[in-house]
């Protein structure tokens, strides 16, 4: 208990409320903890609305104890609306990660920022916008490696309402196929 | 059972079910909802009862009379809620009824932010019902805490037969976190009440520090219960003679029983002579700053309680005596730290105050520890 702070990887994820983003938080730390035997917090704050309004989930991803339970400076910062990119896009940390549905995002004044069409990937691949949070989680976890691939999968399906799993794990996999085209294109 | 990522809400839902609460009064209120959530799907499944009243006022008297009736009794709110709960938090007091009251802080003062983080609620713990009275309040800093001191809560409630408040906070509420929960069966608390009739009983006996077994309407035994103050049998009086000792046994009764009552966690380093000292979400800042403080070689102690009220005051003042400098963080404008004071004098504490619904930072601690 008196050791040193754990190195910590700290995500924030942002979007409109009602875009899933508190529960892509939920299922990677979910990831992560229960299927990655890591350590790992969930925060989330998100405005009175039941939709609408800037909404954000923060997860904490240590191999060790994690105490203060919110993110100090992102590593990675995931924006599914224009809101939440222009309220949350500048709180990466300095060579971190910043990724931006630019299918939702229009104005992008961050030329670091990698651009994934991550709603109409959802779309094109599911049929269903709401599927947005899970291809968000592809490629987070396929540009990061933070949680394994097989942890996340098993955290999607799990969560996924019954009958939906096959969909949300061909979202996941369109996720994991953006990130391997965005490293292999070798820019942000 | 198994690793499951969890909110602090639902481990305060479970704690209440492995105590053995079976019944649940209360009016949904941001951010404490998720605890009437779990508690309306599952205490229904153990026998239990969940009512969702008109408003703070009714949920404290309906837990009030379902305790006497025989059941474990707990109801969740926060600020707003909290406030209108006052009077029937005074008359459970008053009346020694046991039950636990849970309140997530928020932004307060009033409607303030119902999203958003607060330690605003320490002294309205303390003393949001009028006149002098015994209460206990406890306050997690983790998601297991949650479940376990909401375990304690209802087992010092029942035990001292007074109102105990579970005092806890939107960050700790909300936040979720892998917790492995013990197997209910292995929780048993000890039946602390009457349960069938069996001899004389008098319900407001007055031994100096003693706690009078509470008997179950219904078993019975016929006595009354009033919020006036009342002799031994409970009826009300204004004889002086009969209010003094009751006074004396009724603000005494926890007092020779701090050691099962006051619960803290101290991380000392020899020679230290900074400390930070807090509870609830503002414990976690505190410790994550402690590491980074001792990382960059500074010797500091931490101390983190867990029972707010009574305030462990002879612990604070051995700290006050210890160490030059203590830290006192938390999300709101200095309210635990007037204790601190109290115990070891304005000039040995520093307050780090954050009473905007955001969380205090481990920065500000850290340069607290610089100043």
């Amino acid at each position: 208990m008196t050791g040193s702070i754990a190195p910590r990887t700290e995500i924030r994820l942002a979007g409109e409320g009602g875009q899933g983003m508190i529960l892509a938080g939920i299922i990677l730390a979910e990831a992560a903890a229960i299927y990655d035997g890591k350590m790992a917090v969930q925060t989330q704050s998100y405005g009175p609305e039941a939709r609408g309004g800037a909404s954000k989930s923060e997860v904490v991803i240590s191999a060790g104890e994690i105490d203060h339970p919110e993110v100090l400076s992102a590593d990675v910062v995931v924006t599914l609306s224009q809101e939440a990119f222009d309220k949350y896009a500048s709180t990466v940390k300095p060579g971190g990660l910043l990724i931006v549905d630019d299918d939702n995002v229009r104005s992008i004044d961050v030329p670091e920022a990698v651009k994934i069409p991550i709603g109409r990937l959802a779309l094109h691949t599911t049929g269903k916008s709401i599927t947005a949070n899970t291809v968000a989680l592809g490629v987070l976890v396929g540009l990061t490696g933070v949680v394994s691939r097989e942890a996340i999968e098993k955290a999607v399906t799990a969560r996924a309402p019954r009958g939906t799993e096959e969909m949300n794990r061909q979202a996941l996999q369109a996720g994991f196929t953006a990130a391997e085209q965005v490293r292999e294109g070798g820019s942000k | 059972m198994s690793i499951k990522l969890m909110q602090g809400n639902d481990a305060i839902g479970w704690g209440a079910i492995a105590a053995g609460c079976r019944f649940y009064a209360g009016y949904p209120i941001t951010p404490s909802t998720e605890v009437a959530e779990i508690l309306s799907r599952e205490l229904p499944k153990v026998g239990g009862k969940f009512i969702q009243m008109e408003d703070e006022i009714a949920s404290m008297a309906a837990i009030i009379g379902a305790s006497v009736g025989g059941l474990k009794s707990m109801t969740a709110t926060s600020g707003p809620g909290f406030s209108l709960m006052q009077e029937n938090i005074g008359y459970a007091a008053m009346t020694e009824i046991p039950c636990v009251i849970v309140d997530v802080q928020r932004l307060g003062p009033s409607t303030g932010q119902p999203t958003a983080a607060s330690q605003g609620d320490v002294m309205q713990a303390r003393w949001g019902t009028h006149g002098d009275h015994p209460i206990i309040a406890l306050s997690p800093t983790s998601v297991r805490q949650a479940f376990d001191l909401t375990v304690k809560a209802f087992e010092l409630s029942e035990k001292y037969r007074t109102p105990v408040i579970l005092l806890t906070d939107e960050i700790i509420g909300h936040m979720r976190e892998p917790v492995d929960l013990p197997d209910f069966k292995t929780i048993q608390l000890p039946e602390y009440r009457l349960t069938k009739k069996d001899g004389e009983y008098i319900p407001y006996r007055n031994e100096p520090g003693d706690v009078p077994p509470l008997a179950n309407f219904g078993v019975g035994y016929r006595y009354h219960i009033t919020a006036l103050f009342h002799d031994q049998q409970g009826f009300s009086t204004q004889r002086v003679d009969e209010i003094d000792p009751w006074l004396e046994r009724f603000n005494s009764k926890l007092d020779k029983h701090l050691d099962d009552i006051l619960m803290l966690e101290e991380d000392r380093m020899p020679g230290a002579q900074l400390a930070i000292l807090s509870y609830g979400a503002s414990a976690r800042t505190s410790r994550h700053a402690m590491k980074l403080a001792r990382a960059r070689g500074q010797k500091v102690d931490l101390m983190t309680l867990l029972t707010i009220w009574p305030f462990p005051e002879a612990q604070v003042e051995a700290l006050g005596e210890r160490v030059d400098r203590i830290i006192v963080p938390e999300m709101n404008l200095g309210q635990l730290a007037y204790e601190v004071e109290r115990m070891v004098g304005r000039k040995k504490v520093k307050r780090v105050t954050r009473a905007n619904g955001e969380m205090v930072t481990p920065q500000m601690v850290l340069d607290a520890l610089e100043g």
